[in-house]
């Protein structure tokens, strides 16, 4: 058991450091040039292991679906660097790239617009089969029903168009895609967010067995930290492009480091009456900046409850707070004066980042 | 004092598939200046019974019968021009996704005057006032000037705000929010409830939330009608319907839910199978197929009616017996629903 | 905005030189008759085509023609010579030009006319009997000919039932000058046989997307605001669905403008530009189709700028940078 965990982190699947995705917006009287860029992924570093799960959490224009299709190179990086399974293919031209497209499938939000509405549940789920020659002739009838049946649905279904199923059954055929091409990694972009909460749990529960039964290594991205605890083994936080905390699932619940993962978790209301008269939620001022233009040092200074003058003019580094915590603020929360004093920068800090020691008393509070 | 009183409301329209019976005898009630909140999943028929109370879902192919007291009159029966009278002047209404629901070539200040002098007749300058009064009042920085944006140029929040403002730009006494937070994210879900909160004690309407989401209806409301499948399966004041849950629906939901503030379960609770077709519902109580404690005379449609002697106005349909029940719903120590071994 | 129209007009003008360029290719590599000999006449001696050919300087390489043909259109606005007739052909054009606005400025009136209420109504009235016969009818009116409308037309309302004064090849055409009634009397005709299929296409048009707006969401709000049921069609429905229609009626007018009413012309022997280019192509009489197909660009151009400028008043969401 031990060795089997030393083996597996001595090579991350994928590593991804300091990748940067920026849109240009381009203007020009006959000719265009670049009069400003939109500032999606910044400067964001993650690691992930075979079989882990990472939560990737933020709020809408936080950049977290740029980031999963960068990181799949189905949009090019502005720079950085991405490895899979030890191999740089941040790099790499796009034949190069096309033998590992099988092992890195997605999942998508929207089980409706994410299907051919004209091709039939079998050819939907056994063409990408056959492109990859994984399966030909008869065998990939077989196996796409073994794959239905696997994931809930039935092998009747073969012969049927997408329109005539539900939401949480059209996502169970987006995952039988996605499972076809026995993949090492799925990247799966808010995968419940359009459906009802009963069908939420079920599609979870699928994904965990699949997790299981196949050693998959997922990404699972969402807006709000209810869906994501579930499933996750550590949950990234994403704000304006960065990530702001990355924790062991249990710890980012229990001992949130940013303002900004206090301010989500207390955002999310909690099914019980009286719970709720008790509690005093944290509830955030104003708006997400723009990614345009977003706000100098620490991006989240502007609804900052604890906000103080070193936070609008240093970036803070990333830390390592212990126990697993990383988080960039120079006031974290749930962390104590030894803890605060003994954090050192990590090596996925972003390269902007300023020099400046973590004050646990904020001006402000 | 009850202000609106819905009774054994139907709404069945005729489609080519066949008939549709989107809401299946509904009767719910709101006091002045309660919150209600109506909880179930996508296409329970939650919405269309409260647009249909305001005659939004009168068309050709639909048939809607029973009736909606309200201050009295029975809205189901009143005329266009009369029922048109009553809508965004005594009981407006705000809806999911702000943007689309905003008109995107007036600026917000026309939308908002346009609601104004739909039912009052005073000069543009007036109704403009009263406009920029309304967005002050919902929370929107600097409302003379943003009075001139157009939708598209704010953000998810601050469009809701304003649909808020349209919404209570007449000082309704009743407000309908459909799933008002569904479309943005936490922390303005958040910011929206408790700006719904604020006007509700300041200005004293009483307010329908509809949602999917029990722990939007724990903050806000004071009771709770949990509805599945064109029917409300029960009634409750909120407490009850958190601590004394008496359907099985109701305990699946409760289940379902992902507590942050406790340890995650070794498996997320689930309910099997989907929601029916509203096109052939099951005979009986539509929930049998998918209940695990479901026996014979689940087969005969229970009446909503209470079946607590200790809570009069905790009304369920459930033919189970309440004894019976307070074991079944208890899944390692939480409430849920779960398959009797 | 102002930065977008200029870039539009330097962008629409560089275009116009390109399109004189192809136009003057397409001549020389296709030659279908030498000008210069049907300009001499059936009986001239070579030595005779040779001096013609020398006068329209036909004997230089193409790039010469070319930049002198542009040399004195960029500084003369000159558009040279017909090989035919020998008269300028901007005075050809400019000739031309009042009959076909007239034509297709009525025709654009009628059709509008006819097709805005029309659509309105039958979106309204979905499957009503209004509906199903105003559908069937559009559906006759645009797979029409129009030749064979003409024709039909023609023969109802003819000058000998006394009821419009015009006969076919006669050229009933009169300037407005000579009097508004009796350049209307004259075009009724025409008028009704051009915009019908257009009337048509566009009532069809306004219905399904009259339709499609009636079930956005904000119409919803409109009605629960408690706006009067007029109100929320005309000022919340129509008022997006018409918007599309700006961009077709843009178009539609360019292309009308730039000789595509030839066939209600030919009809009713209308001296308008799209007769104009239809004899001049028929003589291989290269300034004349030059001069007329870059006078049709220009139109096309022109008018797809505007209807973009239009589109940004009309739809606030359209900016452009």
């Amino acid at each position: 058991m031990n060795e089997e965990r030393g083996t597996r982190n001595e090579e991350p699947l994928l590593e991804v450091r300091h990748l940067v995705k920026h849109f240009p917006i381009k203007s020009g009287v006959l000719l265009d040039r670049e009069v400003a860029r939109v500032q999606a992924v910044d400067d964001v570093s993650l690691t992930l292991s075979e079989g882990e799960t990472l939560g990737l959490v933020g709020e809408s224009g936080c950049g977290k679906s740029t980031l999963c299709r960068t990181l799949l190179r189905l949009i090019e990086p502005t720079s950085g660097s991405i490895r899979f399974e030890g191999r740089e293919i941040g790099g790499i031209s796009q034949r190069e790239l096309r033998p590992l497209r099988r092992e890195m499938q997605m999942i998508f939000q929207d089980p409706f617009s994410s299907l051919n509405p004209r091709r039939r549940v079998g050819q939907i789920v056994g063409d990408p089969m056959r492109l990859h020659g994984l399966a030909e002739g008869s065998d990939v009838k077989r196996m796409v029903e073994e794959l239905l049946d696997r994931v809930g649905l039935s092998a009747e279904h073969y012969n049927r168009f997408p329109h005539e199923f539900s939401g949480g059954q059209r996502q169970r055929i987006g995952i039988a895609r996605a499972l076809g091409l026995r993949p090492k990694l799925i990247v799966a972009d808010e995968p419940v967010s359009a459906l009802d909460v009963s069908i939420q749990a079920q599609i979870i529960n699928l994904l965990d067995d699949l997790q299981d039964e196949f050693g998959l290594t997922y990404i699972f991205v969402a807006h709000d930290l209810g869906v994501v605890r579930h499933i996750s083994d550590r949950i990234a936080v994403m704000y304006l492009g960065k990530i702001v905390e990355t924790a062991p699932a249990q710890k980012l619940y229990t001992d949130p480091v940013h303002p900004y993962t206090v301010a989500l978790l207390s955002a999310v209301p909690i099914p019980d009456p009286k719970e709720n008269r008790e509690r005093e939620p944290l509830v955030l001022e104003g708006d997400v900046p723009s990614p345009v233009n977003p706000p100098s040092g620490c991006r989240f200074h502007t609804r900052c409850p604890w906000a103080s003058a070193v936070c609008s003019e240093i970036e803070p580094p990333l830390m390592d707070f212990g126990e697993g915590r990383i988080a960039a603020c120079h006031h974290p929360r749930n962390v104590s004066a030894e803890q605060a004093a003994s954090a050192e920068v990590v090596p996925e800090s972003p390269q902007t980042a300023g020099a400046a020691r973590p004050d646990v008393e904020p001006a402000q509070a | 004092m009850t202000l609106l009183q819905v009774n054994d409301l139907q709404v069945h329209f005729e489609t080519e598939d066949g008939l549709v019976r989107a809401v299946d005898g509904v009767s719910f009630s709101v006091e002045e200046g309660k919150t209600l909140g109506i909880v179930g999943e996508s296409g329970c028929g939650k919405s269309v019974a409260n647009l249909s109370v305001l005659g939004l879902t009168r068309s050709p192919n639909a048939r809607i019968s029973g009736s909606a007291l309200f201050e009295g009159e029975d809205l189901l029966a009143l005329g266009t021009e009369r029922l048109r009278r009553i809508r965004g002047n005594e009981a407006a209404m705000i809806f999911q996704d702000p943007l689309s629901s905003l008109h995107p070539f007036y600026d917000i200040g026309t939308q908002l005057i346009e609601a104004v002098q739909a039912h009052q007749n005073v000069p543009t300058s007036a109704a403009r006032d009263r406009a920029i009064e309304l967005l002050e009042l919902v929370g929107i920085p600097d409302p003379a000037r943003r009075a001139d944006h157009y939708p598209h140029e704010m953000s998810g929040g601050m469009r809701q705000r304003v649909m808020i403002a349209m919404a209570l730009v007449n000082e309704p006494k009743l407000l309908i929010a459909d799933e008002p937070t569904t479309a943005l994210d936490v922390t303005i879900q958040a910011q929206i409830l408790q700006l719904l909160e604020r006007l509700q004690d300041e200005l004293g309407m009483a307010v329908i939330i509809i949602t999917h989401d029990l722990g939007v209806v724990a903050e806000v409301a004071d009771r709770v009608a949990v509805m599945y499948a064109g029917r409300i399966v029960e009634d409750g004041t909120l407490d009850e319907i958190f601590y004394e849950p008496q359907h099985p629906y109701t305990w699946g939901l409760l289940g379902s839910l992902s507590r942050l503030d406790r340890p995650r379960p070794r498996r997320l609770p689930q309910i099997p199978g989907m929601p029916p077709s509203l096109l052939a519902p099951p005979e009986g109580c539509h929930f049998r197929p998918r209940c695990p404690h479901a026996f014979e005379k689940c087969q005969e449609v229970p009446p909503l009616e209470s079946r607590l002697a200790e809570a009069p106005d905790h009304l369920d349909r459930c033919w189970l017996d309440p004894d019976e029940k307070r074991s079944k719903r208890e899944v390692e120590g939480r409430i849920g629903l779960e398959a009797p071994d | 905005m102002l930065r977008y129209v200029v870039r539009r007009v330097l962008w629409g003008i560089a275009l116009l030189f390109m399109v004189s360029a192809v136009i003057f290719l397409i001549f020389y590599a296709f030659p279908s008759g030498d000008p210069a000999a049907s300009r001499a006449g059936r009986l001239a001696t070579p030595e005779e085509i040779d001096r013609i050919r020398e006068t329209l300087g036909l004997d230089e390489p193409i790039y010469t023609q070319y930049w002198i043909y542009m040399k004195d259109l960029v500084l003369h606005f000159d558009f040279g010579y017909s090989y035919e007739s020998n008269a300028p052909v901007r005075e050809l054009i400019f000739d031309r030009l009042p009959a076909t606005i007239s034509l297709v400025c009525g025709a654009v009136v009628l059709w509008l006319l006819a097709a805005i209420p029309v659509g309105i109504i039958s979106a309204v009235r979905q499957r009503s009997p209004f509906d199903r016969a105003t559908m069937v009818t559009t559906l006759v009116l645009y797979s029409a000919p129009v030749f064979w409308l003409g024709l039909v037309l023609l023969y109802l309302f003819a000058d000998d039932i006394g009821v419009f004064p015009i006969f076919p090849g006669q050229g009933a055409y009169t300037p407005i000058s000579s009097g508004v009634g009796h350049w209307a009397s004259a075009l009724v005709l025409p008028w009704i046989v051009l915009a019908a299929a257009s009337a048509a296409i566009y009532a069809r048009y306004l219905r399904s997307s009259l339709i499609d707006v009636m079930g956005e969401d904000y119409i919803r709000t409109a009605r629960a605001k408690g706006l009067g049921e007029r109100r929320v069609i005309m000022r919340h429905g129509v008022r997006s669905a018409i918007t599309p229609i700006v961009t077709l009626l843009g178009v539609d007018i360019g292309l009308l403008l730039a000789g595509n009413a030839i066939l209600t012309e030919s009809v009713f022997n209308i001296p308008g530009v799209g007769r104009l280019i239809f004899t001049s192509i028929e003589r291989s009489d290269l300034p004349v189709v030059q001069g007329v197909v870059l006078f049709g660009a220009f139109f096309i151009i022109t008018l797809s700028i505007v209807v973009d400028i239009a589109y940004a008043y009309l739809d606030p969401r359209v900016r452009y940078a």
